[in-house]
């Protein structure tokens, strides 16, 4: 029995030594050198002090932030991936929620690590990869290892502004990247080409995968997501054959016809997930690729990754929605209603509920919001049972395939990021002089709309908001508005706001 | 001209798009600024800008781009 994700990555340095396991524009890593490298980072960790605590890796997405992550793992600890692309408040808040001892960054992130307001360890990753290797050492810290030890902590949008880091363990990721590989057939053959940052748990679909089978994962450069064609010849370049992508960037090439000019050669698995998928551009997909093999996938954070999915075998009408199909085996998802009662029937809307050995740990120092997703599973009360309340609601059609149809609140999905709403608006509101502010999606034209009521201008606000949040959660368009109509008991009218978009 | 100005201006306030020649090269625009650029270019001048079009070039300043809006309304 597996109980520690190294075992994947001691194993493929072993069989696959020379192999190519990550590369980026800059630079490849074999799995001996992945290997090598995390064991050097390990060591030097390790002999600073530093086990069982989060350690945060704050480095631009390459190579050898891979080898970075299990580097933390061999010392005993748990990596935090930031971006370097990240907004200044965010990090500041994710520090502040981890208090970590120890920061890994490169020279390109070190200046943006000595500004904060941060006293530990500030370790530079290249040094570190060159540390003599104490293997006794590491296999101590291995044999003390159980599976449900953290594994990495990602964080989230949060409601009230400050974000939540999941913590996800080895047994979780595990049991993921099992199932996630068996459904898609992924193999040794497998050439990724990896779209998710490093920063959320959609890029485990590529890591982890990677070592299990000895397959390969491209970084895609992320100006090619501008350019679709650019982008469809650097796959046919690699030979990247299968790519589990947000929905949106798979619309963005469908979208402006351009595989009408170029078709991809090597493609054999699409899977797209976090968001709708145009049935249009869906179909546009599948007749340029008819030999491939396409999944919709869906699942939260708090489930490690996807929980279940869904293989495109039809067309799709516009205005259908593709399924999110069946939960991957030894997982359940429930559907519960008002009354915290099991859903069976088809057609009949319940909340998303999932219980299984993929849920992860819960929120970083966060028991009340993580008691209030987390609960006991109402279905019976006997002995503790965990079940994940995902917010979602969903049915399953008459084929017994479940689908997705909206949120219980106001979390979103844009551009495969989930984002609430409040989270915005509360960034609003830390600009002086606003009175009130009101952000809605327009799910018509895929759009972050904000309106608000203030004496400052629309560049002033957001100058201002580009501070506070990621790049994904900025609004797309924003109306000064005298006022903000309220219902009659005196809340924002979201509805009324929403409704001048039409 | 002034309306493609106004599209790009809504996008980042504190750029001034009239004399900026490197919003590529110097990653001013990134991808979500690129998609929503063209879809209002396409909305707004009643084009349709063609994948093959959609390349660095055609988008390192505003003035490359209001070329391109001209030549795709001539045809």
């Amino acid at each position: 029995m597996r109980i520690n994700v190294l075992e994947y990555l001691d194993r493929a340095a072993r069989q696959w030594p020379d192999k190519a396991a990550f590369c980026d524009a800059e630079e490849q890593l074999s799995f001996a050198a992945l290997d090598a490298y995390s064991r050097a980072i390990g060591t030097a960790l390790a002999a600073d002090g530093h086990a069982a605590e989060p350690v945060v890796v704050y480095l631009p997405k390459s190579p050898k932030t891979v080898a970075a992550f299990f580097g933390v793992l061999r010392a005993g600890c748990y990596y935090v991936p930031l971006d370097d692309e990240m907004p200044r408040l965010r990090v500041e808040l994710i520090i502040q929620t981890l208090a970590p001892r120890a920061i890994l960054c490169n020279s390109k992130t070190r200046a943006a690590v000595e500004s904060l307001d941060y006293s530990g360890a500030i370790l530079d990753v290249d040094a570190l990869c060159a540390t003599p290797v104490d293997n006794a050492a590491l296999a101590a810290i291995r044999a003390e290892a159980i599976d449900t030890d953290p594994i990495y902590v990602v964080f989230t949008s949060g409601s009230t502004g400050k974000p939540k880091g999941v913590v996800a363990c080895h047994r979780s990721v595990i049991d993921y990247v099992e199932q996630l590989s068996a459904r898609l057939a992924f193999d040794g053959d497998t050439v990724f080409g990896n779209q998710a940052p490093l920063y959320v748990d959609a890029c485990l679909k590529e890591l982890y995968p990677t070592l299990k089978f000895g397959a390969t994962t491209c970084f895609v450069p992320k100006g090619l997501f501008s350019f679709p064609v650019k982008l469809l010849e650097y796959l046919n370049d690699k030979g990247v054959n299968t790519i589990c992508w947000v929905a949106s960037a798979l619309t963005l090439v469908a979208g402006f016809g351009t595989l009408e000019s170029i078709t991809p050669t090597h493609l054999r698995t699409i899977a797209f997930g976090s968001e709708v998928f145009p049935p249009k551009q869906l179909n546009a997909w599948r007749r340029a690729c008819p030999n491939a093999r396409f999944f919709n996938l869906y699942g939260p954070t708090e489930a490690t990754g996807m929980s279940c999915a869904y293989e495109v075998t039809r067309d799709f009408a516009e205005g259908e929605s593709v399924p999110i199909g069946r939960a991957f085996p030894n997982t359940q998802i429930l559907l519960l209603d008002e009354h915290n009662a099991r859903v069976t029937e088809a057609g009949v809307t319940g909340e998303i509920c999932i219980r299984g050995t993929a849920l992860t740990l819960g929120y970083y120092s966060d028991p009340e919001r993580t008691d209030a997703a987390f609960v006991q599973n109402p279905l019976q009360s006997h002995y503790p049972e965990k079940l994940y309340r995902t917010g979602d609601l969903g049915q399953t059609n008459a084929a017994g395939e479940l689908c997705f149809l909206s949120r219980k609140d106001y979390q979103i999905k844009h551009m495969g990021h989930r984002i609430e709403l409040g989270e915005i608006e509360g960034a609003a509101h830390t600009l002086p002089g606003m009175r009130s502010v009101c952000c809605v999606f327009d799910d018509v034209r895929k759009k972050i709309v904000l309106f608000y009521a203030a004496d400052v201008d629309k560049a002033a606000l957001i100058a201002h908001l580009k501070t506070k949040l990621p790049r994904y959660m900025l609004p797309n368009a924003i109306h000064p508005r005298d006022e903000l109509p309220l219902t009659p008991n005196g809340k924002l009218d979201r509805a009324a706001l929403k409704a001048s978009l039409a | 001209m002034d309306e493609l100005l106004e599209i790009l201006s809504e996008l980042h306030p504190e750029i001034d798009f009239s004399t900026h020649t490197a919003l590529i090269d110097e990653a001013v625009l990134d991808s979500f600024d690129i998609v929503s650029t063209i879809t209002e270019i396409n909305e707004r001048f009643d084009v349709a800008i063609p994948a093959d079009k959609i390349v660095p070039e055609n988008f390192n300043s505003a003035a490359a781009l209001w070329a391109l809006v001209e030549e795709l309304e001539d045809e």
